[in-house]
C-alpha cells in the first residue's frame, strides 16, 4: 500500500506562490512617479549640487541645507508664517463655526441663498482676490480704506505700516477661508439627529451644555478635516498676501513661499531654493501628521 | 406625578391645515391617569410620536389645550412639566462617561452630589450598567447605549411621567424582555405614570395595565388587553389586536341569530336586541373562540392551509368566498377536508358598518 508524506506534501503547497500580481502595482507606480517622484527628485538634484550650465556643476552635499536652516531670513519667514497660521486657525474655527450656528438648520430657497452667498468667496480665483482687496484698502477710492481714513480718522497706508499690513492680509485671509469652515460646520451641524436636541431639552440641558457636550462632539470630524486644510493651506498662502503687499513693507509680511519664491526667482539662487522646498516641504508634512495623530486621538480613549 | 388630560387636542404639520387629513392629530379628549401604565399602540405615521411630543411638550398642538392636574400647561416648556422622554434611537453624550450621562438631568436641576450619586447607582443597578459606569459612553455597543439612554429617563424620581417612544427597537429579544419586565417593577415601585409608544401589539398588551389604539390621528379605543381583545370596537382595532385578527363575516339577521351565506349563526339575545339596522352588518368572532369539529350542528367549512405554530395550530377555513381563521389546539388532528365550526354565542359580536353593536 503506498503511503503519501502529507507533511511534505503540505510544505511544498506552501511554497507554491505566485508573486506575479505584484505587476497590476506597475501603472500607479508610474503615474505616482511622473506625478511626484520625479518633480521632487529634480529639486533634490538641485538642492545637492551647485549647477552653473549643463555641463559645469559640483556636487556640494548638505551646504545648501546647513546654509538654509542657519539664514536668519528663512528663520523670521518661517516663525512669520507660524504666527499667521496659528492665527488663521484661532480666528476662522472659531468665527466659521459661531457662523455655523446662527443659520437654521432648516429652511427653503432662503436656506440655499445664504449658503451660495456664504460660499462666494471661496470661488473668486486667487489673484482676483488679492486684486479686490488692494483697490477696498486703497484709502482714496477703496471703501474700507476710505472709511478708515476719512470717517475713522485713523491714518491708514498699508503699504508702509507694518501693523496694517498684517491686519490687512489678516482679513482678506479670514474673509477668504472662514466660508469653507462654516461649510464643513454647518454640514456636521446638519448631521445631528433632532433626538439630541430634543433629548437635550428633556433633560434641561442649557444652551451652552448642547453646545458643548452635543454640537462640538459630532462636529469633531469635519472641524478636524477644517483644521488640517487650513493650516496646510494657509501655511502654503502666496498669491493674496503677494498682490496685496508684495511681502512688505520691508518683509514684514514676507511669508515663506513669498521668499522662496524671491529667492529662486528673484535672486536665482537656484541650489539654496531647491534646498528650502524640500525643508519646506517636511515642515508641512510633519505639522500635518502631528495635528491628524492628535485629533485622531482625542477621537479615542475609551475608558477614562 | 400627574393626571394629565388633553382637551379637544390637535396637531398638524402644515402653516394652514384646511382638511382633516392635514391633520397628524385629529381633535380629541384623552385623560391618562395618575401612576398608570399606558401603551399607545399604533401602525408607523398613525401619530403616535406627535402624540406624545405633545404630552412632554416638545411640540405645540395647533389647537386645544393640555392640563397636568388641571393647570394649563399647553404653554408650558418640557422643563418645567418636568417629563422624562426616551427615543426610539438612543441618544448619549459621546464625550461623557456613563455615569456622567446617567447623572446630567440631575446636574441641570440642580441636585446635590450626594443624592446624584445615589440615585446613579440605583439605576445603574437597575439597568446591568454598574460595571460601566466609568466608561466613556461612545464606547458601548448600540443596545447599552440604548440602556444609558432609559437610564437618563428613569433617573429623576419626582417625573409627571415617563414617555416611552418605541425604545427598546434596537435591543435584542431576550434583552427586550429583561428590560420590559424591569420597566414594570419600576412602575410597581415607584407608582410614575408611563406611556409606552409601540407598534408592536405584544408589547402593548403585556407592558400595559391600559391600551390606547391610535389609527390615521384618532384615538380608536382605549381599555385593558382584556377589553381590547374581547370587545374591539371596530373593524381596525379587531384586525390591528390579535394574531391572526378578528374574522368578519357579512350576516342577515334572521330570528334569533344570524345567516351566514345562507347557514344559520345563533346570536345572543342582547346582542339582537341593540341591532338597530338591519344592512351592512358583521359577525365579528376572534379565532380563538371557534371550535373546529368534524361532526354536530355549526357552520360547515371547507378546510384549507393549516399553519403549525408549537403551541397552537391556525386553520384558515372557507366559507363561500369568505376566509375564516380558526384557532385549533395542536393536540387535536385535522384530517378531512370539511369540517363543522361552532362560535362562542359569548365571544360573538355585531358590528354594523364596521362598528360594534352595544
Amino acid at each position: 500500500m503506498p503511503t503519501v508524506d502529507w507533511s511534505a506534501r503540505g510544505r511544498a503547497m506552501q511554497k507554491w506562490q505566485n508573486q506575479r500580481a505584484w505587476f497590476l502595482v506597475i501603472p500607479v507606480v508610474v503615474l505616482v512617479a511622473f506625478n511626484a517622484l520625479i518633480p521632487v527628485m529634480t529639486v533634490v538634484n538641485y538642492s545637492v549640487q551647485d549647477i552653473f550650465d549643463s555641463t559645469h556643476r559640483i556636487f556640494v552635499g548638505t551646504e545648501w541645507y546647513r546654509e538654509m536652516l542657519l539664514n536668519t531670513r528663512l528663520q523670521h519667514a518661517l516663525l512669520r508664517q507660524l504666527v499667521f497660521s496659528g492665527l488663521v486657525l484661532l480666528i476662522e474655527l472659531p468665527l466659521g463655526v459661531a457662523i455655523a450656528l446662527t443659520m437654521p438648520r432648516k429652511g427653503g430657497w432662503g436656506l440655499s441663498a445664504t449658503l451660495v452667498i456664504v460660499a462666494l468667496p471661496l470661488l473668486i480665483p486667487w489673484n482676483v482676490i488679492g486684486t479686490i482687496w488692494v483697490i477696498f484698502l486703497r484709502p482714496d477710492i477703496g471703501l474700507l480704506g476710505h472709511f478708515i481714513d476719512h470717517t475713522l480718522g485713523i491714518h491708514f497706508d498699508y503699504p508702509t505700516v507694518p501693523i496694517q499690513a498684517w491686519i490687512s492680509v489678516m482679513m482678506m485671509e479670514v474673509w477668504h477661508w472662514t466660508p469653507l469652515v462654516v461649510l464643513l460646520a454647518y454640514a456636521g451641524l446638519r448631521s445631528i439627529p433632532d433626538a439630541y436636541y430634543q433629548a437635550a431639552n428633556i433633560d434641561a440641558a442649557s444652551r451652552w451644555a448642547v453646545f458643548w457636550y452635543i454640537q462640538l462632539p459630532k462636529m469633531r470630524g469635519v472641524l478636524t478635516i477644517a483644521v488640517l486644510l487650513r493650516f496646510m493651506d494657509s501655511f502654503l498662502i502666496y498669491t493674496e498676501p503677494f498682490v496685496l503687499t508684495g511681502g512688505g513693507p520691508g518683509d514684514t509680511t514676507t511669508f515663506l513661499s513669498i521668499y522662496l519664491v524671491k529667492l529662486a526667482v528673484g535672486e536665482f539662487d537656484v541650489g539654496k531654493a531647491a534646498a528650502f522646498s524640500i525643508i519646506y516641504f517636511l515642515i508641512v508634512l510633519v505639522f500635518s501628521y502631528v495635528f491628524y495623530q492628535v485629533l485622531l486621538r482625542a477621537q479615542r480613549g475609551e475608558v477614562r | 406625578m400627574a393626571l394629565i388630560e388633553f382637551e379637544n387636542v390637535a396637531h398638524s404639520y402644515l402653516r394652514s391645515p384646511a382638511r382633516m387629513e392635514d391633520y397628524a392629530l385629529r381633535p380629541m379628549n384623552l385623560a391618562w391617569q395618575d401612576g398608570g401604565a399606558y401603551a399607545l399602540l399604533g401602525a408607523s405615521g398613525s401619530g403616535k410620536t406627535t402624540l406624545l411630543n405633545i404630552i412632554s411638550g416638545l411640540l405645540r398642538p395647533s389647537a386645544g389645550r393640555v392640563r397636568f392636574d388641571g393647570r394649563d400647561v399647553t404653554d408650558s416648556s418640557t422643563v418645567q412639566r418636568n417629563i422624562a422622554q426616551v427615543f426610539q434611537f438612543p441618544v448619549i453624550y459621546d464625550t461623557m462617561t456613563v455615569f456622567d450621562n446617567l447623572a446630567f438631568p440631575l446636574r441641570n436641576r440642580g441636585v446635590a452630589a450626594a443624592d446624584v450619586r445615589s440615585r446613579v447607582s440605583e439605576v445603574a443597578e437597575m439597568l446591568d450598567l454598574t460595571d460601566h459606569l466609568r466608561w466613556r459612553a461612545s464606547g458601548l455597543a448600540a443596545d447599552e447605549k440604548q440602556k444609558v439612554s432609559l437610564g437618563r429617563g428613569l433617573v429623576r424620581s419626582d417625573v409627571s411621567a415617563i414617555l416611552f417612544d418605541e425604545p427598546l427597537t434596537v435591543i435584542d429579544p431576550n434583552l427586550k424582555w429583561r428590560l420590559r419586565r424591569k420597566l414594570k417593577e419600576i412602575h410597581k415601585r415607584y407608582n410614575t405614570t408611563l406611556i409606552y409608544v409601540t407598534h408592536d401589539q405584544s408589547e402593548a398588551l403585556t407592558f400595559a395595565d391600559r391600551v390606547v389604539v391610535i389609527h390615521e390621528g384618532s384615538v380608536l379605543q382605549q381599555g385593558t388587553p382584556q377589553e381590547l381583545f374581547e370587545t374591539p370596537i371596530d373593524r381596525f382595532v379587531g384586525y390591528f389586536i390579535g394574531s391572526p385578527g378578528m374574522n368578519f363575516l357579512p350576516c342577515r339577521l334572521s330570528g334569533d341569530g344570524a345567516e351566514v351565506v345562507g347557514q344559520f349563526v345563533p346570536l345572543a339575545a342582547t346582542l339582537l336586541a341593540k341591532a338597530t339596522q338591519t344592512t351592512g352588518l358583521e359577525i365579528g368572532i376572534r379565532p380563538e373562540a371557534i371550535g373546529l369539529s368534524s361532526s354536530g350542528s355549526g357552520l360547515a367549512v371547507e378546510i384549507g392551509d393549516v399553519e403549525h405554530l408549537g403551541t397552537r395550530n391556525i386553520a384558515t377555513c372557507r366559507l363561500g368566498e369568505h376566509e375564516i381563521k380558526v384557532v385549533v389546539p395542536p393536540e387535536q388532528p385535522i384530517l378531512s377536508e370539511r369540517g363543522i365550526l361552532k362560535f362562542n354565542p359569548a365571544m360573538t359580536r355585531l358590528y354594523a358598518d364596521g362598528r360594534l353593536v352595544g
